[in-house]
């Protein structure tokens, strides 16, 4: 830590909205002249957006930022990087086919000067990452490097402009644990170095092993600042997922005698995009008349557990069973037809922007025989079958031939949930039922997930708002790292200890 | 009656499709004018050279035949394009796959004897249909299978194929007398009879119509054209709802093939009789822009077929009649095809596939 005297950005009731939805509400922010300050928040508290103001990407609909004193107005990232300030976003962004030097210089240096500073400027580099331990070769294409190499090659970008204030968003979720390490050397160097840097990430850990400051977002307010050596992760976790815990929703018992299992999952083991296992080893059940809930930090294997299961991920080890059928890469088709209904994580994987309600609600049932005979689809019924999901599901829409793009976003989600529910699902596997939507959406999705559980269905419900799982949830599983690390029955939840098992602490059960 | 007539307009059938086709047909007209400027340009009198062209196009009962014999090979390929494109499967290969069609009709209508035309003619249209389907099947397997990039698959195929139908006419194929990269005849049984007396209008033409109508059908009401569209426009939401996206582009490709593979055979046992070398003056290619100006639609695609037919038999009478050059009939016909393009496709790239960033 070098001197922490002094502050150098200052944000002040930062509020900033995209259409209905408020991504920020009034936050302050203050960054200290060589600090590492954590930006801790789930996705969608509001972090990045925070920051891509500070770098000029967004405007603020009000509050102030201020610089070394001074009020000012950046209204572009140029215009940031004038000022000191630069950005690694998550994507980098460069051109794959050009070296590392003319990345690292686009858009810089004037077009008729190109070629007589281009020596100059590589040696400039050179010189830069000999003094940050930054090493990428400079005259490399980006397209050979590793994504830890270009992640370097970000840095030195803003190096190389001479920035004060460094913001890393989720530099790690891109990283090996090597490469990882390798990267905290990097940012205590630069904060040696007199630099300020922002680190925005979602991990506990990181936010504890290599900020000095913290300050946690949720739903677009800041819950804390708090100087690292003073908190923990089990505080830190709290703060992320909210204390408010709902339980105004109506839970009324699943009283059939005969509990069975629906959802069998036997040492499931999954791996992601890129080959490393997200899913380990997992074994859990789901049974009729009850809603498991699956806990954890986005990010943890649940996308990858939710796509094996639905059929869209192939299963690498272990097996699944839905009502006694081995379904284990099963096709999607397959799966949903016995019985599973799915709601995605990712509102595109569910509905086709361009369709009408009637095309959308149909999309995974217009080739039964209640809605086709020898290939030819029964528009009429598909309407009517429409038109009353519509109504019954309270859809808000002008009419069933509406364009789906034209619908809220809580609406939009409504009826994927009124398709998934009205089929009649033996097991729902819902993934951020309510991501993205608007409370009274929130509330009448839960509570049809509710009465799905009250007429005998099973729910696998994941979700990283703890209150949403506590408060649905008859049993709670912590996924951590890809196994599941804990499971807590409803009675005995308590976010502390969810909380502590979230952020990677083991129990021993 | 007013009212009924602003209803009309407001209802979704107007909204779906003729609010679309008037401003296609106005865009259209706009890249007339723009090439009329190029025609002034040039020191000709574009009012007469359009007037040529509409005079050669569609002046008389011949005129008009002739334009409609080359509008059949267009909106069949047209069809075959607006199918796959509508699943996103970027289909390169229409000339190829009329080729293939061509090649088959031929060996069909050559080599099969003694049949009455009852069976012949529809004998050798279906080898033309299984021609273009298995040139369409080659490259859409390669893609579920392999995940080749069907760009590049489709359009090499078409000079594989192409090629080899001048390697037919040359060698294994060729008439015995002439010998100039050209088959012997068909046999006329299997010759698609003509319509219209003195002219080449034969019933090819009513058979493609009869064809859009049904491929209009499978597109908008049945269970395949469903899955067409869906997969076209959001696979990913396509697949979680439990549609098979290799499965929907396969068929999607043996009918795609099928379609620009009739076009082939029609072309041989409606018109040309014998398997020429370079038989199609590139239908297939231009079937990518009539599908486009189309706005990929089967009905749009037979208004933009007899357009692009028009401009291909017109461009020679505004060269003698009106002094202007047929490079500036392709100019107008380039013309068409960007005015009409820009509003009738998303702009989305066939080579932007996702690398890992």
């Amino acid at each position: 830590m070098a001197n922490t005297t002094g502050v150098a950005v200052k944000m002040v009731n930062i509020t900033k909205s995209f259409g209905s939805v408020l991504a920020d509400d009034q936050v302050n922010f203050e960054l200290l002249h060589g600090e590492i300050h954590g930006l801790l928040g789930e996705n969608g508290a509001g972090k990045t957006t925070l920051m891509n103001i500070l770098y000029g990407l967004h405007q603020p609909d009000s509050g102030e930022i201020i610089i070394q004193g001074e009020k000012k107005e950046i209204s572009s990232p140029h215009k940031a990087v004038e000022e000191g300030i630069g950005m690694v976003h998550q994507h980098f962004m460069q051109i794959p086919t050009l070296t590392v030097i003319d990345n690292v210089i686009l858009g810089l240096e004037s077009l008729n000067s190109f070629k007589l500073n281009r020596a100059r400027a590589r040696e400039r580099l050179v010189q830069i990452s000999k003094i940050y331990g930054l090493q990428v070769d400079p005259d490399a294409c980006i397209w050979q490097l590793s994504i830890g190499d270009r992640q370097r090659v970000e840095i030195l970008k803003a190096l190389y402009r001479e920035v004060k204030i460094l913001i890393l968003d989720e530099p790690t979720s891109v990283l090996t644990p090597q490469e990882t390490t390798e990267l905290f050397h990097t940012i205590r160097k630069l904060v040696d170095a007199g630099l300020s840097v922002v680190f925005i990430t979602h991990k506990l850990e990181e936010a504890m092993s290599i900020t000095d400051r913290v300050t946690v977002l949720r739903d677009g307010k800041v819950v804390a600042t708090r100087k690292t050596q003073d908190t923990n992760k089990a505080e830190l976790a709290c703060f992320m997922v909210g204390r408010e815990v709902l339980f105004r929703l109506k839970r009324e018992p699943y009283e059939d005698k005969q509990k069975y299992e629906v959802l069998r999952v036997e040492n499931l083991t999954v791996k992601s995009d890129r080959g490393s296992l997200a899913v380990r080893d997992v074994t859990f059940n789901v049974q009729s008349g009850e809603i498991v809930g699956i806990a954890g930090v986005d990010g943890n294997g649940q996308t990858e557990l939710v796509q094996a299961l639905t059929g869209l991920r192939h299963v690498q080890g272990g097996s699944f069973w839905v009502d006694g059928v081995n379904l284990t890469n099963a096709s999607p088709r397959e799966i949903l037809e016995h019985k599973v209904g799915h709601i995605p994580e990712e509102q595109n994987d569910a509905l086709v922007a361009n369709f009408t309600l009637i095309e959308n609600l149909m999309l995974n049932r217009h080739y039964t025989d209640e809605f086709s005979k020898c290939g030819i689809l029964d528009q009429g019924k598909m309407e009517s079958r429409s038109r009353e999901l519509i109504r019954q599901y309270d859809v808000k829409a002008s009419s069933e031939k509406a364009i789906a793009r034209t619908l809220s976003g809580g609406n939009k989600q409504k009826l994927i949930v009124a398709r998934e529910i009205a089929r009649d699902p033996r097991l729902l596997v819902a993934a951020h039922p309510t991501r993205g939507v608007d409370i009274g959406a929130e509330e009448s999705i839960r509570n049809l997930l509710l009465e799905k559980r009250r007429q005998g269905g099973a729910i696998l419900l994941v979700s990283t708002k703890l209150d949403e799982v506590l408060s649905l949830s008859d049993r709670i599983l912590v996924m951590e790292k890809g196994r599941i690390v804990g499971e807590v029955t409803r009675e005995e939840a308590d976010i502390e200890k969810i909380g502590l098992l979230m952020a990677g602490t083991r129990t021993t059960t | 009656m007013i009212e009924r007539i602003q209803n009309l307009l407001h209802s979704d059938q107007m909204g779906k499709w003729v609010r679309p086709f008037f401003t296609q047909v106005l865009i259209v007209l706009l890249a007339f004018v723009l090439g009329g400027f190029v025609i002034l340009g040039i020191g000709a009198d574009p009012i007469a050279a359009y007037a040529a062209l509409i005079k050669s196009a569609f002046g008389n009962v011949n005129s008009i035949a002739e334009t409609l014999v080359k509008a059949c090979p267009l909106l069949l390929a047209g069809l075959a394009i607006t199918l796959a494109f509508r699943a996103e499967f970027w289909n390169i290969g229409a000339e190829g796959q009329l080729y293939m069609g061509g090649v088959l009709a031929a060996v069909v209508g050559i080599y099969f004897t003694g049949l009455p035309p009852a069976v012949h003619i529809p004998l050798a249209l279906i080898a033309g249909v299984l021609g273009g389907a298995i040139a369409g099947f080659i490259p859409v397997i390669l893609k579920a299978k392999l995940r080749v990039n069907e760009v590049i698959t489709t359009l090499m195929l078409n000079y594989i194929i192409i090629l080899f139908t001048s390697y037919l006419d040359q060698g294994p194929m060729s008439d015995p007398i002439i010998k100039a990269g050209i088959s012997r005849r068909l046999l006329e049984t299997s010759w698609i009879p003509i319509m219209i007396k003195g002219t080449r209008f034969h019933w090819g033409i009513p058979l493609a119509l009869l064809i859009t109508i049904l491929i209009a059908f499978l597109l908008s009401k049945t269970m395949l054209g469903f899955q067409i569209r869906a997969v076209g426009e959001n696979a990913r939401a396509a697949r979680v709802a439990g549609v098979s996206i290799n499965k929907t582009i396969i068929w999607t490709m043996i009918l795609s093939g099928a379609l620009a593979g009739l076009a082939g055979g029609i072309e041989i046992s409606g018109v040309q009789h014998r398997l020429i070398e370079r038989f199609s003056p590139g239908y297939g290619f231009l079937a990518i822009a009539v599908a486009l100006v189309g706005r990929l639609s089967p009905i749009g695609v037979i208004f933009s077929s007899v357009l692009f037919a028009a401009l291909i038999a017109g461009a020679d009478t505004m060269q003698r009649v009106a002094g202007v050059p047929i490079p500036v009939v392709y100019l107008i016909e380039g013309l068409v095809i960007i005015f009409a393009s820009i509003r009738s496709i998303r702009i989305r790239s066939p080579f932007r596939r996702k690398v890992t960033a």
